[in-house]
């Protein structure tokens, strides 16, 4: 801590604040490799390029082609669904274990340590290890044929579906869950007495002042979970590879099978830009819900 | 405030224990199986013989080169995101006027652009600069879309600290400078720490950008190169599980000694 001086016939300090320079390199490195390149993607959209001879430009075509693409709607739908199935599993389960774990006796605390571990694989590991778990030759379904039956869960379009649904649920509920202990401590626990001594039992204080105590959580969360869901990529190469057929092939995935498999990187800029047009749709309408763009109190502590 | 156990709750939550422990166990018992014993009993059993055979096989093929280069791509994508991340955030937080507001907000936006749709142009980029298939390749774009989450939780921190203390630097004669190495660093301790854990942990976990952006086998990092054992090692599963934990290790041992900061910061980012 600095000494304080004190100064007689002082004039007031001016209080010098650090000016925009501050961020400038910062925002320069920023620019270049994140702002940019969304930039180039909108402008690629409109060329064909194959990666090797420069960027040919072609107005429309890609979109005109984007638009009647069947794969392309197949893919929306597959997206859409994933994003759908995610939130309605993990948004509940979520909210339930945070608020639990939120609690002070001493075994939550060592639960909710345990809880944590699946955020400690990436999604890579998460992915390979669970291929081999729900193998139908050596994996769980072999040793549990009276839950499984004799099919291969990744085999039909639903199975691959819900396991896509279970396996990131997996990996994820967990980080949402901590995302809502945080926000569950910070209720102020007068809120709880009152209701107490207004005779609410447990469910109605759920409802009535955990639940609405939580939106700007519940938005932030579910933000995360849709850009988490139309950007899932490695989870869908390596679980399924977008199979059976092209089931699961989401967004994602088919832009990068377009552009580092076929190497069709103007269409697959179509498909990219699209992509960017949504997260960037959600996003916008989930802060402004939540009104995170106005820096007010629901950033601080964050 | 006592309130009478939950049994329901309590109930449920030990489901969800089964579901989180039986697949980490299957993990952990599957790496230390021999691979004979794998096929005969399933992931889910009582160990009967133990073997490191496993993870020999798996250094061998050269992973602990993959970690090395991890290593090397995580703290230097922490070293970048900090040096670049401190200055912008004590600026958004004490700085005034529209322009430091414009600076915020543009980070916020840029939470949400996906790295996948821009990585077509981020390709063309680093292949431009000469960088394809080198560490830098893949620390310039990580440091880059680490930084609007790290922007965010060290302006949080900064901001909590008292308008106080700024005035006594004042008073003492301090410049921005000055302030910002003798106050707002030593007060956003924790935040940065919390910064640090993030971003090693999106490097570390990171897939797209070392898939596309390096090839050889010197760049090689974890996650491509447990992508490559999947083909390698298909048929001896033990093998690719002892893999899949091996490339958590590291992480455990970050956990470990920055659990709190971890903790905090996921705890803290869900807003109030």
């Amino acid at each position: 801590m600095s000494r304080v001086r004190v100064r007689d016939r002082a004039a007031p300090p001016t209080l010098e604040r650090p000016g925009v320079a501050w961020a400038v390199p910062g925002l320069l490195f920023f620019l270049v490799f994140a702002v940019a390149p969304m930039v180039g993607v909108l402008y690629l959209s409109l060329t064909h390029w194959d990666g090797l001879n420069p960027p040919e430009f072609t107005g429309l075509d890609n979109w005109s082609r984007f638009l009647g693409d069947s794969q392309v709607r197949q893919s929306t739908l597959a997206t859409g669904v994933l994003l759908v199935g995610n939130i309605a599993v993990q948004a509940p389960i979520s909210i339930l274990l945070g608020v639990w774990a939120a609690g002070s006796q001493r075994n939550r605390a060592v639960l909710s340590a345990i809880f944590f571990l699946p955020l400690l694989l990436s999604t890579a590991a998460t992915a390979i290890m669970w291929r081999q778990l729900l193998d139908p030759n050596f994996g769980l379904p072999s040793k549990f044929d009276w839950l499984f039956g004799s099919s291969n869960p990744l085999g039909t379009q639903q199975g691959a579906v819900a396991c896509l649904v279970l396996v990131t649920s997996w990996q994820f509920i967990p980080f949402h869950s901590l995302l809502y202990q945080g926000a569950a401590r910070s209720i102020p626990h007068t809120l709880y007495q009152a209701a107490e001594i207004d005779g609410a039992g447990r469910v109605r204080q759920f409802l009535h002042i955990t639940l609405p105590q939580l939106r700007n959580t519940i938005i932030t969360s579910t933000t995360f979970m849709v850009i988490g869901g139309l950007t899932a990529f490695d989870i869908v190469l390596l679980l399924t590879n977008g199979g059976p057929g092209t089931d699961t092939s989401i967004l994602p995935f088919s832009m990068y099978q377009t552009a580092f498999r076929t190497y069709d990187y103007g269409y697959a800029s179509a498909i990219a830009s699209f992509l960017l047009l949504l997260a960037t749709g959600a996003s916008v309408l989930l802060t402004k819900l939540s009104g995170y763009d106005k820096m007010s109190s629901t950033l601080e502590g964050l | 405030m006592r309130t009478r156990p939950n049994y329901l709750a309590g109930a449920a939550a030990f489901v969800w224990l089964v579901i989180i422990g039986v697949p980490l166990y299957a993990l952990l018992n599957t790496a230390v199986q021999p691979q004979t014993k794998y096929t005969d009993r399933g992931p889910i059993s009582i160990p009967s013989a133990l073997t490191w055979e496993n993870f020999t096989t798996v250094v061998d093929s050269g992973f602990l080169h993959y970690i090395w280069n991890t290593v090397i791509v995580a703290v230097a994508t922490v070293a970048i995101v900090l040096v670049l991340a401190v200055p912008i955030s004590y600026a958004v937080v004490r700085g005034r006027g529209w322009v430091t507001k414009g600076v915020f907000r543009l980070f916020l936006l840029g939470l949400a652009i996906p790295s996948q749709a821009v990585i077509i142009p981020l390709f063309l980029l680093i292949n431009d600069l000469g960088l394809y298939d080198t560490l830098w390749g893949v620390i310039l774009p990580t440091a880059a879309f680490a930084l609007p989450v790290t922007v965010l939780v060290l302006s949080g921190g900064m901001r909590d600290i008292s308008n106080e203390l700024y005035e006594a630097m004042a008073l003492d004669g301090a410049n921005p400078a000055r302030t910002l190495l003798t106050l707002v660093i030593p007060m956003s301790k924790s935040s940065i720490a919390t910064a640090c854990v993030f971003t090693a942990l999106q490097a570390w976990n990171g897939f797209l950008f070392p898939l596309i952006m390096t090839q050889s086998e010197e760049t090689k990092l974890v996650t491509p190169g447990l992508y490559n054992f999947v083909s390698e090692y298909g048929a001896n599963v033990p093998a690719l599980l002892a893999a899949v934990l091996m490339s958590a290790v590291p992480i455990l041992v970050v956990y470990l000694f920055a659990r709190r900061a971890l903790v905090a910061g996921l705890m803290g980012a869900g807003g109030k």
